[in-house]
């Protein structure tokens, strides 16, 4: 409305940096935060939340032997040393909730950055108000691979989507083929019907002609909430593939691991992305049958035998919230990490600042918790610099056989059979 | 492709198809004698398989050898629900009786995961994990178990209702309520008896399903929307009709999943039983 009025303009430009001078005087730096914490995955939401109040904690105070950004100093240096107000909101897991909430935060809470949101649903409209109202978002967990694909200037996520997380069973595999004379060459994809599933089958689809040394002889697709899984595994057996990709949710997981045993179906491996083949529940229903089936992880406390600061963050988490620190925490803690990176480097509290600074984020990986290669985001806002990690359960424990050069366990490849 | 995996896959359906006819026997029953549908048959099933569990997990006891105390179990438990739910809501409308079922369910399964959580808990190691091989051909030991459980079932309830006076004081009072009373049928112990043996089938069915199957709260869901196919195609009411159709489902949706796609397996299932229901709308097996 003040458009082609300079003085006009002038106003609008000087109350905007006389209001930020007053708000954000330089001891505090607010950050939005909204995460699901009622609602069926509050706890979920609640463990998440605790890794970014541990991250701001250690922004905000001192912590001499930490080896991670901002722990040695008091608040951010560049900014005078102002502390992080971290303001939390609930969204309940509902889209509408959630860009309701992102804009009360915004307009009268008067953050400058948000952080969320667990739910990719909510992530995506949350992020939908920031878009428009010109403040930053970053998501360390929201993975479906559209919300970086929708042109936002605003919207950075440091976790790998849903996408570049198939990419790694392939990358593993031709690791794995390399120097072996016993080549993988065919796989299989299993998965459940639902959006989550179908789009990590269409993800390994896109990969192929990339990875063209390998064949896909076999995609099947099955209806969630299965009560038998037989033609399923029959077709399996018929298709004989090296390895098989697996989306399965916690029942179909353990259903599946039985019939492949029940009709001894092995095949040299089973990689699965998400956590059921891994699960506690998976464990104490298969016993020593649960054992080497390979999970797809973002984070594992084994790390820490290569990355000090690992075993001392989850250390702080576990003491703190008493609950062991998973990859989810993890994510979302290293977000936050980049965040108030970028808000360091902007030197400023203003959203547009911190929007550019975020954009020239380029983070190494000894600062991370993650088994990244840092921290980078390509013109879509998403981190390219991602790395998952394969973890296999060896005497009913996970533990992390994958990036070679990190692992703590050594491979048990192939499956021996009967198993 | 070879033979031995078309006889495979022949097998691997009829043992489903045994587990599936089970499930129905218990919810055919119910309706034959009393004309109402369970819509927390399910849900019964789930108690039985928590209770399988349960008693593996506390005891170690084997779901083989707790079967006979699930069905039991079940049986108290159908009678409860028939003197405490169903018997003030039959005086009422149709829509009373669906509601309270209906009701039950809902009840059940938040009790189950407000007591047990959403977890998943499986029986591991049980007696019937194992597999019989017959040259090369792989036969589920829980499928063989449910064959000779869905056919004594169905075998013991047939001499039931045919045989015995009992089963002739079912019949009437299935028939004509008021005749049968008029009689000297004492009806209202008739359906706690429907009740009562419908449970405990359900609770023989869970009890094989939990040596396999991981249960959790919804997990009757799964099974029972199989079972009511079952017995609607079989013919509301019919036990025979319901151990058949329950083969025929169980057949019919190993074949399409390999055949046509895994994720369809259940079309064909469903259009048969639309044929079925335009072409002969009282079922395979069902009286009018």
């Amino acid at each position: 409305m003040f458009t082609g009025n300079p003085a006009g303009r002038f106003v609008v430009l000087f109350c905007s940096v006389f209001w930020f001078g007053l708000a954000h005087s330089a001891d505090e730096v607010r950050v939005g935060a909204l995460y699901p914490l009622s609602g069926q995955v509050a706890k979920s939401g609640e463990d998440t939340v605790n890794a970014i109040r541990l991250a701001v904690d250690i922004i905000n105070n001192k912590y001499p032997d930490l080896g991670v950004p901002f722990a040695a100093t008091e608040g951010l240096p560049a900014l005078g040393n102002a502390k992080i107000t971290l303001l939390i909101a609930d969204h309940q897991g509902s889209p509408e909730t959630g860009a309701a909430e992102a804009e009360r935060l915004i307009v009268q809470q008067k953050a400058v950055a948000l952080i969320g949101a667990f739910h990719s649903s909510v992530a995506a409209t949350s992020s939908q108000v920031a878009e428009r109202m010109g403040v930053p978002y970053i998501s360390g967990e929201s993975e479906a691979s559209t919300l970086t694909e929708r042109g936002f200037k605003w919207f950075f996520r440091t976790t790998p989507s849903s996408r570049t997380q198939a990419r790694d069973f392939f990358t593993f595999l031709r690791e794995l083929n390399k120097g072996s004379k016993d080549q993988v060459r065919t796989i299989a994809v299993v998965h459940e019907n639902t959006l989550w599933g179908q789009e990590f089958a269409k993800s390994v689809e896109g990969y192929l002609p990339e990875f063209s040394d390998f064949k896909l002889v076999a995609d099947i697709s099955y209806q969630q909430g299965t009560a038998d899984v037989t033609s399923e595994v029959q077709r399996l057996i018929a298709a004989k593939p090296d390895v098989v990709f697996h989306a399965s949710y916690d029942a179909e997981a353990i259903l599946f691991a039985r019939t492949y045993k029940q009709y001894k179906f092995s095949p040299r491996g089973v990689m699965a992305i998400g956590a059921a083949f891994g699960s506690s529940a998976f464990r104490q229903a298969l016993g020593p049958d649960a054992n080497f089936y390979l999970i797809r992880e973002h984070w594992s406390r084994d790390l820490a035998s290569k990355n000090r600061v690992v075993a001392q963050v989850a250390k702080l988490y576990r003491d703190r919230f008493g609950k062991d620190m998973d990859g989810t925490p993890a994510r979302a803690f290293s977000a936050m990490m980049t965040l108030a990176d970028a808000i360091n480097r902007a030197g400023s509290a203003d959203p547009k600042k911190i929007r550019d600074a975020l954009a020239a984020t380029n983070l190494a990986p000894d600062k991370l918790i993650m088994p990244w290669t840092g921290i980078r985001f390509d013109q879509t806002g998403q981190n390219d610099l991602t790395r998952g990690i394969f973890v296999q359960t060896l005497d009913g424990a996970p533990r992390m056989v994958w990036p070679f050069d990190q692992a703590a366990a050594k491979l048990v490849w192939p499956r021996p059979a009967g198993r | 492709m070879s033979g031995d995996l078309l006889v495979q896959l022949l097998l691997s359906g009829i043992g489903m198809g045994f587990i599936f006819a089970l499930i129905a026997i218990g919810l055919t029953l119910i309706y034959g004698v009393m004309n109402v549908v369970n819509f927390a048959h399910g849900e019964f099933l789930m108690l039985s398989m928590y209770a399988s569990y349960l008693a593996f997990a506390t005891w170690g006891a084997d779901p083989i050898v707790t079967l006979p105390f699930v069905a039991a179990l079940m049986f108290v438990f159908g009678l409860l629900v028939y003197y405490l739910l169903v018997r003030r809501v039959m005086q009422g409308s149709m829509n009373s009786q669906i509601f309270a079922t209906f009701g039950l369910m809902v009840f059940l399964q938040a009790a189950a995961q407000f007591i047990m959580g959403a977890d998943y808990f499986a029986v591991r190691g049980g007696l019937l994990s194992g597999v019989l091989e017959v040259g090369s051909l792989i036969l589920p030991a829980p499928q063989l178990a449910a064959v000779v459980g869905a056919s004594t079932a169905t075998g013991v309830l047939y001499w039931l209702v045919f045989r015995t006076a009992t089963g002739r004081s079912l019949r009437a009072a299935s028939q004509d309520r008021q005749a049968a009373s008029t009689l000297g049928i004492n009806v209202d112990r008739m359906y706690a008896l429907a009740w009562g043996i419908g449970a405990a089938c359900v609770g023989i069915a869970g009890s094989l399903l939990s040596n396999f199957y991981p249960v959790f709260p919804r997990v009757g869901a799964i099974f029972v929307l199989i079972a009511y196919v079952a017995v609607a195609l079989g013919g509301f009411g019919s036990i025979h009709g319901a151990l058949v159709a329950g083969v025929i489902i169980g057949l019919l949706q190993v074949l399409a999943g390999f055949f046509i796609s895994s994720q369809l397996k259940f079309v064909p299932v469903y259009l048969l039983y639309l044929i079925v229901v335009l072409v002969r709308p009282r079922g395979l097996f069902g009286r009018l």
